[in-house]
């Protein structure tokens, strides 16, 4: 028994006495103070040096998209250090390019807070917010595509373009051990700016969609930030719009057609939408509808494989056969795409080939 | 036992009783991070410090504490719980007065925590009952010892960049038989001064 009690005490002892000097250095050595972080050379703000920067943004309510959560994994929460950031570390490297180093490029989940620190970031991501929305409505697109109306805390709005995207995160769950974040294109209107809709297609073994599609129910509360995203709605001209989307790729533009709708924008548009089966179509009455509508809009729906015995009448092929056959030229016009990589990589080199210049093809890759 | 000479102790803890090629201890970094001469180096430089440092604080606990209690058995976890806190407080003093040295070794200081040659040389000290002279004499030439075969294994490895290794064999089998191959040369030192 007395053994028991020495050993006990002698452990705890001197697990204290490491604790202790721990924390005391953590108070003393660790501690860096309150530093200057200026922002674009314009904002300034007084933070308490010792973290990262990464999560001093965050607590100064600025959103840095991060799937990882400030792991260094994903290479997402890339910013311009451009003084007092200390050196690359090793850590970053394998996530920067070289055109990025030069350019003072970091990744802000490495690069602790020191010193007087001065960084660049895109302008509006100080319109990021973070929002703890509540499920509103949930209903099934397809077998595989749930479409979720979230609702924003009372008080709150968020304004975005249409076009733009959302982080959603996905909690932890019987199945998932880590926080992680994930990017969904908003599909509901810019007006509505107390609710989004999101698309959300089923992927087998995704952390986040498994948790959509299995684990949350209407009323429910998720964390969601942003809006984020260079691929929007470009409203300082008339040129033709050519949208194409396969997939989940539908829902940017779905808000941007809504968004043309409500604002009553006199301008040509042309919409291909790929699928591959009768089946992986979703709100096709509501798009055919859209052609009384809008000012001068076609939708143009594709399927690749046309299950048999299904009256189809629609184009037969991918999208990059329907663009083939109803663009005919590119003149004073400009292309929207979203979908994945291998379909934005064809019909990109297709639109190049009509003529039409890099700068007026806004993409977003899924 | 004869009474040796911490000197002694020192050299023959760098040639005839390697850490790595006589007794493989702290094999994981030593095959992760041998890739380049100058990392290898500062990992090396690292754990020569940390290795004297925590020797000598588990000398103290060893001897002043647990020996005078009776927890001698105790000796595993209170060891190791050292070494990590003793890591961690450097890493802190390191990342605060000497940025440059923090930048160079960053990722690996807190690899040492877990370098089992550390805790080895601590437990060895015990074993043959060394005072504090020769433990310290132990723990120098056991850190130097330990640089001396990354550092030259880095160097065989950057020459082996060039060479055609079977490709079953390459990364971490080709740097074991090359591990081998030197531990067998480091045996020609054996016939000077045995400590074990």
């Amino acid at each position: 028994m007395k053994e028991i009690i020495i050993t006990t005490i002698a452990v705890t002892a001197i697990s204290a006495v490491f604790a202790f000097l721990l924390t005391l250095a953590d108070r003393t050595i660790g501690d860096y103070g309150e530093v200057k972080l200026l922002i674009n050379n314009d904002k300034e703000f007084t933070v308490r040096g010792g973290s990262s920067l990464l999560s001093t943004l965050i607590d100064e309510k600025i959103f840095i998209p991060s799937a990882c959560g400030g792991k260094g994994t994903c290479g997402y929460c890339k910013v311009k250090v451009h003084s007092g950031g200390g050196p690359v570390l090793p850590t970053e490297t394998p996530f920067l390019t070289e055109k990025e180093l030069k350019s003072d490029v970091r990744l802000s989940c490495q690069c602790k807070v020191k010193q007087e620190i001065s960084i660049e970031i895109p302008e509006e991501l100080f319109n990021v917010k973070e929002y703890i929305a509540t499920v509103e409505e949930m209903e099934n697109m397809t077998d595989v595509i749930k479409r979720l109306k979230l609702k924003l805390p009372e008080g709150e709005e968020i304004s975005f373009k249409p076009g733009q995207f959302i982080q959603l995160m996905a909690p932890i769950y019987d199945g998932n051990d880590e926080e992680v974040y994930r990017a969904y294109s908003i599909a509901s209107s810019a007006a509505d700016k107390t609710h989004i809709e999101l698309f959300i297609g089923y992927v087998p073994g995704g952390k986040a969609t498994t948790y959509v599609h299995q684990h949350l129910k209407v009323g429910d509360e998720v964390r969601i930030n942003g809006p984020y995203g260079h691929f929007y709605y470009q409203d300082d001209n008339d040129r033709e719009m050519i949208l194409v989307a396969v997939g989940t790729g539908i829902a940017p533009i779905f808000s941007i057609l809504n968004h043309m709708k409500e604002e009553n924008i006199q301008r040509k548009a042309r919409f291909y939408f790929g699928a591959k089966t009768p089946s992986d179509l979703f709100l096709l009455d509501y798009f055919k509808d859209l052609e009384d509508t809008l000012y001068d809009f076609k939708f143009i729906p594709t399927l690749s494989r046309v299950t048999e015995g299904h009256n189809w009448d629609g184009e037969r092929g991918r999208v990059n056969n329907a663009l083939d056959k109803y663009l005919t030229d590119t003149e004073h016009k400009e292309a929207y795409l979203c979908g994945n990589p291998p379909m934005i990589q064809s019909v990109m080199e297709s639109l190049k080939a009509k003529g039409l210049k890099d700068e007026l093809i806004y993409f977003d890759e899924f | 036992m004869i009474e040796l000479n911490p000197f002694v102790i020192f050299l023959a803890a760098i040639f005839t009783n390697n850490m790595i090629f006589s007794n493989f201890l702290g094999m994981c970094s030593f095959i992760a991070v041998s890739r380049e001469i100058p990392t290898s180096l500062g990992l090396g430089q690292a754990v020569t410090f940390v290795l004297t440092c925590t020797t000598i604080i588990n000398y103290l606990i060893y001897h002043y504490i647990l020996l005078p209690l009776g927890l001698d058995y105790l000796r595993f976890i209170l060891f190791i719980v050292s070494i990590a806190a003793f890591v961690q407080l450097l890493e802190m003093i390191v990342e605060r007065y000497l940025p440059n040295l923090y930048y160079a070794l960053g990722i690996f200081l807190p690899l040492i925590t877990v370098n089992c040659a550390i805790l080895g040389v601590s437990l060895f000290m015990i074993i043959r009952k060394y005072d504090l002279l020769q433990s310290i004499g132990f723990s120098i030439g056991s850190g130097i010892g330990w640089t001396l075969a990354i550092v030259a294994l880095a160097g065989i490895r950057q020459k082996l960049k060039k060479a055609s290794v079977p490709k079953g064999l390459e990364g971490p089998g080709i740097t074991l038989i090359i591990t081998g191959l030197m531990a067998l040369a480091f045996i020609g030192f054996s016939g000077i001064v045995q400590i074990q």
